[in-house]
Parts: C-alpha cells; structure tokens; sequence
C-alpha cells in the first residue's frame, strides 16, 4: 500500500521525462524538417531503421519524412570522440550542461497538461505534483537555466563563449521583468478573491473555460510571447549563440553529449515555453472559445483533454520554428532596449491597465 | 563633385513602429514557400541535365570510323593556361596501320593532368581537328595524384565517338588516290 | 684589319624616306636597313645564295627620276622637284640593286595586291597540313598567309597531289605537296655543299623536287636545306615530329665540332635539347653549319655520365672534392693533361693550378681530315684558347707518350686528366695505374674507374663559357639545359682546387668574376672584358705572337691560312 503510493509517482515521473524528451528530440527533426521546407530543402530522409523502415509504402513514408533521425542524432552525440579542451576548468565545464537541462525538466513537475474527473465528480487536473504556487515555481526554477549558460561561458575560459554566457545572462533578466509583469494581470483574472486556485496553472487553464486569455488580454500574450522568446534563446533573441560572431556562443568549446545536452535543453525550453503559453494563453486543454469541452468525464475524456492539449503545443513549437526561419537576429544593443524600454514599460502599463479594468468590472457586474 | 540629393526617409506609421505587420510578412512568406516544390537535388540518385555547351572534364574523340583525330599537334599544349596538356607526339607506322599513314602523325602519349585542368576549355577551342572536347563528365575522384593524370586510354574512354561533319583526313586520302596525280 | 675597299653609298628613297645603302645591295636588304620592322615579304631569295627571282613574293613599286628623252634635262614639278617615273608595274625586290635616286614603295595598294596574288596561287595546291607539319611555328608561308593572304581560299578544283614522305637522304624527308619551288634547297645544293643532287622535274604545277636518279641528299650539310626551306617540305628525319618548335627555348651556343666554331643555337624544352641549328655569323659561318655537329647533343643523353664527386669511390660534396684535389696536387711530382676541349675559362684555371703545382701540361691533338666548308683539321674547338692562356707554347703532339715515359720513370706522381680517354692515347691502362689520377670528364670510362678523385663535368649544352677559333675569334657559349643535379661547371671546381693550392680565397662563383681574374691574367684580354661582354658576334684577338705556329687549317668556308698570316704580319695601319 505504502509502496504503491511511492512508486506510482516515480513511474509517472520516468514517464513523463521518457515523453517529454521525446519531444525533444523530435522538435529537432522538425526544427530540421520545417526549415528545409522553408528554404526549399529536402531536409533529412536518408536515415532508415530496419524493419521499420524496410515495411513496403509506410518504410518509405517515414524514411522520407525523416522520423528515424532523432536515433541517429542522439546515437551520433553519443559515439563521438569525448573531447575536453585543455584549458577549461573541468568541474565547472562539466556541471554546465546538466545545470542547463535540469531546470528544463523540473518545471515540467507542475506542468498541468490534462485533466480527469475522479470518482467524486471533481475535476482533477492529470500533473505530478499540483501545487498552488506553480506559476512561481516555473517562473524561479526556470531562470535557474541561465546558470548553465553562464557556466559554459565562464568554465570554457575562451573568449567567445564568454561573451555569448554575458550575453545570454544580461538578457534573461532584463526579459525575466517583463514576462512577470506580463503574467500578473492573468492570475489577478483566474485568482479571484475566493478562488481556490490561487497560483496554480490548473486554476488559469479552469478559468479559461469560456474565453481565452489571449483573447482577454492580447497584450499580455503579446509580452509573454516575446519575453518567451528572449527565454529560451531562440532567434531572434538568440545573442547567446549567435554564430555569424561568436562562432557557436556558450558552447563553442562543447562537443559530443555535452553539446547534445545543451542542444536537448534548449528545445525542451522551448517546449516548456509552448506548454507554458497554452496553459496560460490558449486555454489549456480547453476545446475552444466558448464551445463547451465535447469530451465526456470517463478515461477516454481525459486522454482526448491531453492529446488536445498536446495539439496546441505542437503548434506553439512550430511556431517557434517559423519565427526562428523568418526573422532575422536583433543586434544586442536593440535587444536590450527593446526589453528594459519598451517590453517593461508595455507590461507595466499593461498591468495597471488590466488592474483598473478588472476593477472596473467587478465593481459593475454585480 | 557630383551633386549628392538628400532623400528624406517616410516616416513610420505607428504599425510600422511595432513590426507587427512586418513579422507578419515575413511569415506569410516563409509559410508560403513552406508548401511550394524543393529545388534540392538528391544528388547520386537524381543527376542534372547537362547542356550541349557544359565545359565537363577534357577528353579525346574518335570519328565515326573509329579512327584517333588527334594527331598531336600540340597546340591544346601550348593554349592551356595551367600547362595541364602533355603531349608526347608520334609518327603512325605506316606498315601497321596502311589506312591511317596519310595522317602521319599522331599522339605516342597525351596526358591531362585534371589537377591542373581549369576547364576553360581554349583546348578545345583551339583544336584544329576537332580531337579534343570537355563533355558532360564533372564528377572526378581519384585516390592518389597519379590518378588523376587522364592518359590517353583513359580520355578515348571518356570521349568516345563523336559525329565528324567534315572528315578531312578521308577526303584527303581519296585525293591522294584518285587526285590529280601526274 | 684588312680593308677590302672604300665602300660605295647610294642614297635611294624607300617609302617617302632617304636611306643610304652599299652600292649593289638589293632592295630586299635595303628595306631591312631602314629598320623599324619594314620587311619586303620573300621565299627564294636568300642572303648567301644566288638570285634565282622564282617565287615573285617581292614585288615592289620602282620609280627612277624623270629625264626629258630628248634633252636628258630633269623634267620638274609645279614645285621644282624631279618627278617620278613610277614602273607600271611592280618589279621583284631580290633582283632590283639599289641604283642612285631610286624610289621603292613597299605598301602600296599594288604591291599588296600582287603579295595578295601570290599568295593564294602559292596556297591553290599547298595541303592543309599545317597540324602535323613541323614547320608550323617557323613557316614563311605560314607567315605571309596570315599577314598579306586573303584568309580563304577561291579553290574549289582538286588539288595536285604528290609524293609525300620522300626520303632523300638519310637526314632528309620530303613532303612534295608542301613544296613552293623557291629553289633555295637547289642551288645550296649547287654553290655551297657543291653536291649537285637536288632538281625539279615537271613542269608547272606539276613541277616535282627530286634527287637526280641514283643520287641522295648524303652530304654533311644536307640539313641546311631543311634550315632554308622556306616552307615544310624539307624536314629533318631526326627532328620530326619530335616537339613543335614554339615550345623550344633558343640558346647561342658554338659548334664544338671543329676549330672552325660555327655558331648554332641550341633548341630546348625542359632540360631536354632538341635540334640545333646555325646562327648567322658572316665571320664564321654564314649561316651554316655541318650535319655531324648537330648531333652532338646526343651525347648528353647516353646513360655513362659521370654525375657525384668521389673520392676513391665515396660520394662527396664538391668541396669536399676539389680541397682532396688539392691535397694530392701539393704532393708534387704532377703531370697535367688538359683539353682543347675546355673553354678559355677552365684553360685559364688549369694554367693556374699547374702554376701552383709545378705540374707540367701536356695537351693532345685531334687532327681530322677537312671538307673544305665547315670542318676544319682541327677536331677541337678551343686549341687556340691553351695557347693564348700560356697553358701550352707549341702545338700538341698526337699521344701522349712523353707522359707515359715520364710515369714510367717515376717523375710524375700525380695524373689531373680534363676530358681525355688517356688509355687511347698512349698510356695504357697499367701504367695508369702507377699514378694517382683526378679525372674531371663527362662520361664513365676506364680512366674514371681507376681515378683517385673523380669529378663529374658538364657538356657545352649545360654550361656558359667561351671559345677561340680558328681565326683567334672568341665566342662565347651559353648553358641552354641545367646539367646533373649538384654538378657544378667546371671552372668553378678548377678555380677552387686553384684557390686551396694557393691558399687565398679569391672571391668568385659567377663567370664574369672569374673573368676579372681571366681578363688580368691573360695578356691578349682586354682588362675589362668580362664574358658577358663578349659580343654575339664574336671578338677577334690579335694572333700576331702565334702566327709562327704551323697549324693544321689550310682552307675552309672563312679561313685561309695563307691569307690569315699575310693579313696579320703587317702590323694595322702599315
């Protein structure tokens, strides 16, 4: 009895990691594949499994569309020769890579990404562990992955991953502010005095049954968006990086798995991003805006409630992609003064703004 | 001094201010391109089309008899610019070969060092008996320098047959037959 | 200097200009005179034989002073100038003297057109041979196809055809169709190798060179008709299809044959020499030479030569060698035999390492019989340069038995042999033995086998120097191809054993500073001659101290010695 209650959460746990870094591995093949769709390209389709891959039409299919790549890429991380630089403060240099995906993996704990009525009629959200301050514990766990980078940085002792770590650093704070600012109006929404949520993700998805909050509060999703962006490094915030003049940024001096961490950390970023911004913007596993969810409160319900909720994800990591394949890079000088002038400035103003409305409608609605 | 004119940059609208509708843009077309057709060649299974006129690697011809053109007057020697050409020039025997002795002469050795080989192809622009062509062939790989000297078997392999419009060596050797002899 | 006569000048007016010429000289010369790359355009006509006026190419426009018939008054113009009585018609270049007043215009349109007509009747039955033709590069009709041709042909008719690939002697291929029938090969035939073989037989077109029956072009300059054809027809059997001739480097060079020294150029590519031919000299050899010395390249080529410095059979450096040399040649009691076929330079340096040693020189003739034109008695091309070097005072005996006597007697020790089989020459092989020898040669050979030192030499091909010929005229050769890797040319090795016997380092290494030394030591140098001054065409020295030798020469294409000693007994100016 005692066991069962330890070790549903740790194969729940497993699972869910098993998952996400699938996701992860496959957000590259799709990085690849929608960024040769765009330029024309065929992109990977030579890696083949066998068996799999020899099964007459479907074998083809798959090849073509490259799903067997993510094992080539992982097994290539894994086979290649293990180099350390000779001038690199090994411990540090070693922790970098794993202090960057831990914080990837920990926030996914209070990740709500479906949910389940349980046998008392009770709508349960389906999470690891469903706390009420999970937005802050996104929000703190995450900005410990700029750690890593700074570390890869600062451990390389090489000039250019210095320069992209400082980089990287600088921005994640500056963009930490607005993307607070940004997500407050939203809690003050879904935490209504006497709700019993509170800051808990499930309470903003509950909140969203009727009308998404992009809908509600464009502004905030717009800040958010960006701020996300910025987050996680990717194009057009990709200073870190950046490697028309830094060569390859933090993890210049990085090779084989230890660049393959770096690498799965940030899509799994990315995917935590995605889910963040459904959970919060998109409604969740909501089915859309002002429908009623049509799935039923059995098993089946709730497995429809995580693959819509996936669905959106999805879409929220090919747009990261696209994005990634349109813009191009912000040079650093306008990355700062688009984050400390004009996204700070914007959410505060947000903030007040959503505050005297939100005001204004308690005070008329009833 | 050439007079400089000042043009005024249009200021920007407000949506221009936000880049929103430019991001917007940029998304339409990369969306747009997302579904139109791949340009990439799968190379080794899907080869090019190659012109007439494609400058590939230098090779000798033979006429539509089988008879070697080249009679090694060295001159694709002399024109090459990298000195890649190396022609060892040789007379025909005429007791071996009776129906190619009007000729005279012909190449012993003709090597074409492809290291050197620019594919300008003034080699074939000056050859005055049409021995010489760059053909189709652009992939070349060898494992060693030795390799990659073309010799003369190798460039009547690459080069093969080509239509010969004028065939001046037979005519001359009917002129030699039936000609106004004395 | 002997003077023939006062020469005679006339003035005459060539394309609006006044030029002064040699009475007699044609208008072919006269317009090369005038310089400035003016050419009257010609096949037959050739500087050293007879007119024959066959091929028509040199056609110019003549025009004398205008005379009243009846008066014999100059008649004038509006402007008080005599005018020109143009010829109607355009008049051949080789056969036309200049006479005193005359005009030439080399340009007019008439002149061009009867070139323009020429021309393509010279090309109505000349094959389209120009990709396998060896004369493609150096053809005059090549030539003067492209710069006064019509650039087409009019010819539709079918073109003669005759024989090609005639052999007319052992060096000579004939390729009739080729043939323009200027003659030059006839009647070099005739006047110069006084071998009477070659003639046309047929008539017009038809017209056919040959041999006369039962003859062949054998004689020892049968290739100077392939020199100059002015066409393909005369190829060289050596040289054909060999390399075509625009990749060939031209080197001066002189003829090692004779002590005649005609002067050759040698024609290379890449270290490999592959014809020589005769370089105008009007002094030495017109523009001549033999067919034997145009073989001699050849030896180049043979497998035996000599290629390392070895002492005792080890491989050493030059240096190494020439201080050995040295070392042995102190030890007194040393006989050298030198060359006439060594340059002025290693002459010079063999004098003085005989100085130095105390060493008596012995030299070895090569007489032969002459053929009167291009092959003097005198097998070597440089005996004159050991006498005016002081290397030797009498002429050379034919062996060298007076060294082998001196071996036997145990007065000489030590044998230093330049370039000679001295196995063949009087001592034999056991008597070789006794002594110790430097060799310094080209070719392996029984001498070099037994040789303490053995250093490698170059051939005339791989290194510069210079030669004194029959007439006491210096001519320098150049280094046309590099010789064995590390082989330095010979002075250099004789001026180092030289130095290491004096026990001075005279700072040299280049030909022109050994020739500051050359210049002082030798009396009938001018001090500051250097070897790069010497003039293409040659410097006469004053032979008047030798004068008394009997030398072999008696008479050839340039040289009389009858003559040669009346004019130099007579001091100048006499």
């Amino acid at each position: 009895m005692d066991y069962i209650a330890i070790l549903l959460p740790i194969a729940f746990a497993l699972t869910m990691i098993s998952v996400f870094m699938g996701l992860c591995s496959y957000s590259v093949l799709a990085e690849r594949k929608v960024s040769s769709w765009i330029q024309g390209r065929v992109g990977p389709n030579r890696t083949r499994l066998p068996l799999i891959g020899h099964i007459p039409i479907l074998g083809n299919l798959l090849t073509g569309l490259g799903i067997f790549q993510p094992a080539a890429d992982g097994l290539k991380f894994l086979f290649k020769e293990e180099i350390t630089p000779g001038h690199v403060n090994k411990f540090y240099y070693y922790l970098a890579p794993v202090v960057a995906l831990a914080p990837a993996l920990t926030t996914m704990v209070v990740l709500p990404f479906g949910r389940y009525v349980d046998p008392s009629g009770v709508v349960q959200p389906l999470v690891l562990a469903n706390i009420e301050i999970g937005m802050l514990f996104i929000l703190g766990i995450s900005s410990l992955g700029v750690y890593g980078i700074v570390l890869a940085g600062w451990s390389s002792n090489s000039k250019y991953p210095f320069l992209g770590a400082i980089r990287s650093s600088a921005q994640m704070i500056s963009y930490e502010l607005a993307m607070g600012l940004a997500i407050l109006p939203v809690f003050m929404w879904s935490a209504a005095p006497g709700s019993e949520h509170g800051m808990s993700l499930f309470g903003v998805i509950e909140s969203q049954k009727t009308l998404w909050l992009v809908i509600w509060q464009p502004l905030s999703a717009l800040i958010f968006l960006v701020a996300v962006f910025a987050e996680t490094n990717r194009l057009p915030f990709d200073m870190a990086e950046s490697e028309t003049d830094l060569v390859g940024g933090f993890h210049t001096e990085y090779g084989c798995f230890k660049f393959g961490l770096f690498f799965v950390a940030e899509y799994a970023h990315v995917i935590m991003g995605s889910a963040l911004f459904v959970c919060l913007f998109l409604g969740g596993w909501n089915f859309l805006p002002g429908l009623a969810d049509p799935w039923s409160d059995n098993t089946f319900g709730a497995v429809l409630s995580v693959l819509w909720f996936m669905a959106k994800v999805f879409f929220m990591i090919f747009f990261f992609i696209w994005v990634r394949w349109t813009l191009p890079r912000f040079r650093y000088d306008q990355v700062m003064s688009l984050g400390w002038k004009i996204l700070l400035p914007l959410a505060i103003g947000n903030l007040v703004f959503n505050t005297l409305l939100i005001a204004a409608y308690d005070h008329f609605a009833q | 001094m050439a007079k400089t004119k000042v043009i005024e940059r249009k200021p920007l609208t407000f949506a221009e201010k936000t880049f929103i509708p430019q991001i917007l843009t940029g998304l339409k077309t990369t969306g747009k391109t997302m579904f139109q057709k791949n340009i990439t060649l799968q190379y080794p299974d899907e080869r090019p089309s190659i012109p007439d006129n494609y400058r590939g690697v230098p090779t000798l011809v033979k006429d539509p008899n089988g008879r070697e053109k080249c009679v090694s007057c060295q001159l694709c020697e002399f024109v090459c610019p990298p000195k890649a050409i190396r022609i060892t020039p040789g007379e025909i025997d005429a007791e071996a070969e009776p129906d190619r002795a009007h000729v005279e002469k012909a190449p012993k050795e003709f090597d074409i060092n492809m290291l050197r080989c620019i594919y300008c192809g003034l080699c074939q622009e000056v050859c005055p008996e049409e021995a010489i062509f760059l053909q189709d062939v652009f992939s070349l790989s060898g494992y060693s320098r030795d390799e990659m000297v073309n010799n003369k078997q190798k460039l009547y392999e690459l080069g093969g047959t080509l239509p010969d419009k004028h065939y001046k060596w037979d005519k001359k050797k009917a002129a030699e037959e039936h000609g106004n002899a004395h | 200097m002997k003077v023939d006569s006062v020469v005679d000048y006339v003035t005459i007016n060539i394309d609006g200009e006044d030029v002064d010429v040699p009475k007699g000289t044609n208008i072919i010369e006269a317009v090369k005179m005038v310089g400035k790359g003016k050419e009257v355009p010609h096949y037959c006509y050739h500087p050293k034989l007879s007119i024959a006026g066959n091929c028509r190419m040199c056609m110019v426009e003549m025009g004398m002073p205008m005379r009243d018939r009846a008066t014999g008054e100059a008649v004038l113009d509006e402007n008080g100038v005599q005018k020109i009585g143009w010829m109607p018609k355009p008049t051949i270049g080789c056969a036309t003297n200049a006479a005193p007043g005359m005009h030439i215009r080399t340009n007019s349109e008439m002149v061009k057109e009867s070139r323009n007509g020429v021309t393509e009747f010279l090309l109505i039955n000349h094959p389209l041979d120009c990709p396998i033709c060896d004369q493609a590069g150096e053809c005059r009709l090549q030539e003067f196809s492209a710069e006064h041709g019509r650039g087409y042909s009019r010819f539709i008719e079918q073109k003669n055809v005759k024989p090609k690939r005639t052999r007319l002697g052992s060096r000579v291929t004939l390729d009739d169709e080729r043939c323009i029938l200027c003659s030059r090969c006839i009647r070099f035939s005739k006047e110069i190798a006084k071998d009477d073989v070659l003639g046309f037989v047929d008539r017009g077109t038809y017209s056919t060179l040959t041999c006369f029956p039962g003859k062949e072009l054998e004689n020892n300059y049968s290739l100077n008709t392939v020199d100059i054809c002015p066409v393909g027809a005369l190829t060289s059997t050596d040289f054909r299809f060999k390399m075509r001739v625009w990749f060939l480097k031209r080197t001066h060079s002189i003829c090692t044959e004779s002590s005649v020294g005609a002067n050759t150029e040698i024609w290379s590519r890449e270290g490999k020499i592959y014809r020589i031919t005769p370089r105008r000299n009007d002094a030495v050899n017109d523009t001549w030479m033999t067919d034997s010395g145009r073989e001699l390249f050849k030896e180049v080529e043979v497998g035996d030569r000599l290629t390392h410095y070895t002492i005792d059979g080890v491989h050493k450096t030059s240096a190494e060698t020439a201080a050995a040399a040295a070392k042995l040649l102190k030890e007194g009691k040393v006989a050298i035999i030198a060359s006439p076929h060594s340059s002025v330079e290693e002459q010079f340096y063999c004098k003085a390492i005989a100085d130095r040693s105390e060493a008596t020189v012995s030299l070895v003739s090569h007489y032969g019989a002459t053929d009167g034109i291009l092959q003097s008695e005198d097998r070597s091309p440089n005996l004159r340069g050991a006498l005016v070097n002081g290397l030797v005072d009498q002429l050379p005996d034919a062996d060298l038995s007076a060294v082998a006597q001196q071996i036997e007697s145990g007065a000489v020790d030590t044998l230093l042999v330049v370039n000679e089989e001295v196995t063949q020459l009087g001592i034999s092989a056991e008597l070789l033995k006794k002594v110790k020898v430097i060799y310094i040669g080209l070719h392996a050979n029984v001498v070099s086998e037994d040789a303490a030192i053995v250093i490698p030499s170059l051939s005339v091909f791989e290194k510069d120097g210079s030669f004194i010929n029959q007439s006491f005229r210096l001519q320098r050769f150049k280094a046309a191809i590099p010789g064995p890797r590390g082989v330095l040319s010979d002075f250099m090795v004789l001026e180092h054993i030289a130095e290491a016997l004096a026990d001075e380092k005279i700072p040299s290494g280049s030909i022109d500073a050994a020739w500051e030394h050359i210049a002082k030591g030798v009396s009938q140098f001018d001090d500051s001659l250097r070897w790069r001054s010497i003039p293409e065409e040659g410097l006469e020295l004053d032979p008047t101290a030798f004068l008394d030798l009997p030398f072999v020469e008696t008479k050839n294409l340039k040289y009389d010695s009858a003559a040669f000693k009346e004019a130099h007994a007579t001091p100048a100016g006499a």
